[in-house]
């Protein structure tokens, strides 16, 4: 059988063959697994030993962990043949000249400034826009908020981390948040105290720290009391990541009346297995929204969670999904309904083309006791082409008589009147598809910031690319 | 001269057993003449109406269309509208999440050939595939307005939860501002009340003025004429035209009905 799993692996292979040669590195772990790595970047990091300890518990959990035996297929997937902890040089990554066209290419087609590109494609570290950057920071830490990479906050809050890592996101959980526990690194900690609203998205590439976007980010955000923020991680220009693997693990803390929404667009280099546990936990009357476009990669798992814990909190998790050739997504939602009148709304749309392949797994559970629950699920499906294919796997698990849960699923394909319509008013018939894409994704892209929509509307653009002849 | 030529045209319909749905079509329109075709349900007027604009469902196994001289028969719908050719739609679909505004910024750009210009100018300063958005939101603000819509509809998603009315008025609306040289309706006085079917007939008449633009107009009943007077009109039965005249002829129609068109011409 050669399938999508043969591309994946000659595109990594490919990929490491460009890379492991010419990239430079201040600091690289022998390739595999083992204590010796956990402790060898504990050090480096100047870590306490809480913290070493945590990381050399989450080592011995992953041993003992299976694979998940559904989803995806991850036959393929060798530990041992991932380097676990890369630091890039601090001035410079790599040179221009070592970023593969393919990616070059796509930044000229989404017209991405030079300099941007520079630093999205991990040749500039540093944006140029550090001045931007710096006011913002100033004005934050003014009203007492916290935004800094997670190496930081162990360093500077160690009694803020150690309360919450973990809690949401046990090292149990599954092998992947046991693996990303053992070797994090990158990713952000975010605090914002009562009362106090963020107004501007904080984005993790602000920051200066390149591993932010890394292959084992974690990341901590605390919403305090009657707070609100939103945050976003990643960006729509490809992500070129010299690692093959990336499991990441994001903990939100909601507190009573708070309000916090994490947007994702994914859009790593199809070498990468995108593995990732993001969960948010919320408090009376408080409400969480995760937000995850999901564009690149060759397999993700992903089900982003909200616990429902005080009562009248309110979860939502909007996604889309976009595969194309070689791509499976796995992807998801949780509510976990533990008190009375929590709400959620889950909202997944797919769209798969040229044998892609997305899936939605999703699980709605009302605890006993949870009165007056409400939940509506609603999964979309647009199949591009007959060889592409979508799933549903809707879990529901009630213990409750009094609530509302409704599960509404659809797969369509593209409408030949539609396309006939928008080509008889002068559209070729990709632009027609195009547009009948972006409109089926309509209800979610009007949920992202416009710089954001304006992006991702390209990238499908770009994505949908020669789909249509 | 411009012109639009229909030439011993066959056509059947892909996927179904019947054959012969248009069995050889004639007809000759040139620029600034108004023709109606018209005839009773199942004559194969939309038949007509889809093969002249490319829709793949509808296979051409005979004879040619010709747009100024060239064979159109193997140019996609989209070529056939960006050479000048336009469809008001008998049935307009509804597309979800596009909004009206956007749809008709991107065709009318495709229609001007900003996407086209864009391609062929070089390198670092590309041009923007869409024309400009304030100079595109007068126009259609203009051309709203003589259509008598209200600027909401721009922000509505296309056609979806539109009236038949709504719809048909938003087919005359695209085809003020892609400013076709010839241009079919179909059936687009089906759905409009007598207020409505006056301010889409006067927009009709003052484009095809300002364009001296070649129109088709496809009816079933003879209202239509009574606002835009066809300088020909041609009864439509099984597949060909099988009487031409001039305005009296849908006169008659109106009076005594498609019966004596059976009967003569079975």
């Amino acid at each position: 059988m050669t399938t999508k799993h043969d591309d994946l692996r000659q595109l990594k292979d490919q990929s490491q063959y460009d890379f492991t040669t010419t990239y430079e590195y201040a600091h690289r772990s022998r390739k595999g697994i083992g204590a010796d790595i956990v402790r060898e970047i504990s050090a480096l990091k100047d870590e306490p030993p809480w913290m070493l300890d945590f990381r050399l518990r989450a080592l011995d959990i992953f041993f003992k962990k299976p694979l998940p035996t559904w989803g995806p297929d991850l036959s393929s997937l060798d530990f041992e043949e991932f380097y676990y902890y890369l630091r890039p040089t601090k001035s410079k990554a790599r040179s221009w000249d070592d970023v593969p066209e393919e990616i070059k290419d796509t930044f000229e087609k989404l017209g991405i400034p030079e300099a941007e590109r520079k630093f999205l494609a991990g040749v500039e570290t540093q944006l140029d826009s550090e001045a931007v950057y710096g006011s913002l920071k100033k004005e934050w830490e003014s009203q007492g908020i916290i935004f800094v990479d997670m190496d930081t906050a162990v360093q500077e809050y160690p009694e803020l981390v150690r309360a919450h890592i973990g809690r949401v996101v046990p090292i149990a959980d599954n092998k992947f948040s046991a693996l990303n526990s053992a070797f994090w690194s990158g990713g952000s900690f975010v605090y914002v105290p009562p009362g106090v609203q963020v107004d501007i998205p904080l984005q993790a590439y602000f920051r200066i720290n390149s591993q932010s976007l890394g292959q084992f980010e974690r990341t901590i955000i605390i919403a305090d009391e009657g707070s609100s923020v939103h945050y976003i991680e990643g960006c729509t220009a490809p992500q070129y990541s010299t690692a093959a693997l990336h499991t990441g693990v994001i903990e939100i803390f909601v507190e009573k009346g708070a309000h916090a929404r994490y947007s994702t667009i994914q859009n790593w280099s199809r070498n990468v297995y995108n593995l990732v546990t993001q969960r948010a936990v919320v408090d009376a009357d408080g409400s969480m929204e995760w937000v995850d476009a999901n564009l690149g990669s060759g397999i993700t798992m992903k089900y982003p969670a909200v616990i429902l814990k005080g009562p009248r909190a309110h979860g939502e998790v909007l996604s889309i999904a976009f595969a194309g050739a070689g791509q499976h997504y796995d992807a998801g939602a949780k509510a976990l309904h533990l008190a009375p009148h929590t709400t959620s709304i889950i909202n997944s749309k797919s769209i798969s083309k040229d044998t892609g392949r997305s899936g939605y797994r999703g699980l709605v559970k009302v605890a006993k006791g949870a009165y007056g629950v409400k939940s509506k699920v609603e999964c979309d499906a647009l199949l591009l082409d007959p060889g592409s294919r979508s799933d549903t796997y809707p879990y529901i698990d009630v213990h409750e008589d009094d609530v509302q849960i409704e599960h509404e699923a659809s797969v369509s394909k593209i409408n030949e009147e539609q396309l006939f319509y928008l080509m008889s008013r002068g559209l070729s018939a990709e632009q027609a598809a195009v547009m009948i894409v972006n409109g089926f994704l309509e209800p979610f892209i009007k949920e992202l910031p416009m710089e954001y929509a304006v992006e991702l509307n390209r990238l499908v653009a770009l994505q949908m690319e020669g789909s249509v002849g | 001269m411009n012109t639009l030529e229909i030439r011993d045209l066959q056509v059947r319909v892909a996927d179904e057993e019947e054959t012969g749905i248009l069995k050889g079509a004639n007809l000759v329109i040139r620029a600034g003449e108004i023709h109606a075709l018209m005839g009773p349900n199942g004559s194969g007027k939309s038949t007509l109406s889809y093969a002249l604009m490319g829709h793949p469902r509808y296979v051409v196994t005979g004879g040619d269309i010709l747009l100024n001289g060239e064979s159109i028969l193997g140019l996609a719908p989209d070529e056939r509208a960006r050479r000048g050719l336009f469809l008001a739609m008998q049935y307009p679909v509804a597309i979800s999440g596009v909004t009206l505004y956007s749809f008709l910024r991107a065709a009318v750009s495709a229609r001007r050939g900003y996407g086209q210009r864009a391609h062929e100018s070089d390198g670092e300063h590309r041009r923007s595939p869409l024309i400009p958005g304030r100079e595109f939101r007068q126009e259609v603000r203009a051309e709203m307005a003589k259509l008598e819509m209200d600027r909401t509809f721009l922000r509505r998603y296309l056609n979806e939860g539109f009236s038949g009315g709504e719809k048909k008025r938003a087919e005359i609306l695209q085809l003020a501002l892609l400013k076709p040289e010839f241009a079919i309706l179909d059936e687009t006085d089906s759905g409009l009340d007598i207020d409505a079917l006056r301010i889409v007939a006067a927009s009709v008449n003052r484009l095809q003025r300002e364009l001296n633009m070649g129109l088709l107009i496809i009816t079933h009943y003879q209202r239509i004429l009574n606002y835009i007077h066809p300088d020909f009109v041609h009864i439509f039965y099984e597949g060909q035209i099988v009487k031409s005249d001039g305005a009296k002829l849908a006169k008659k129609l109106e009076a005594e009905g498609y019966d004596w068109v059976r009967e003569q011409f079975v």
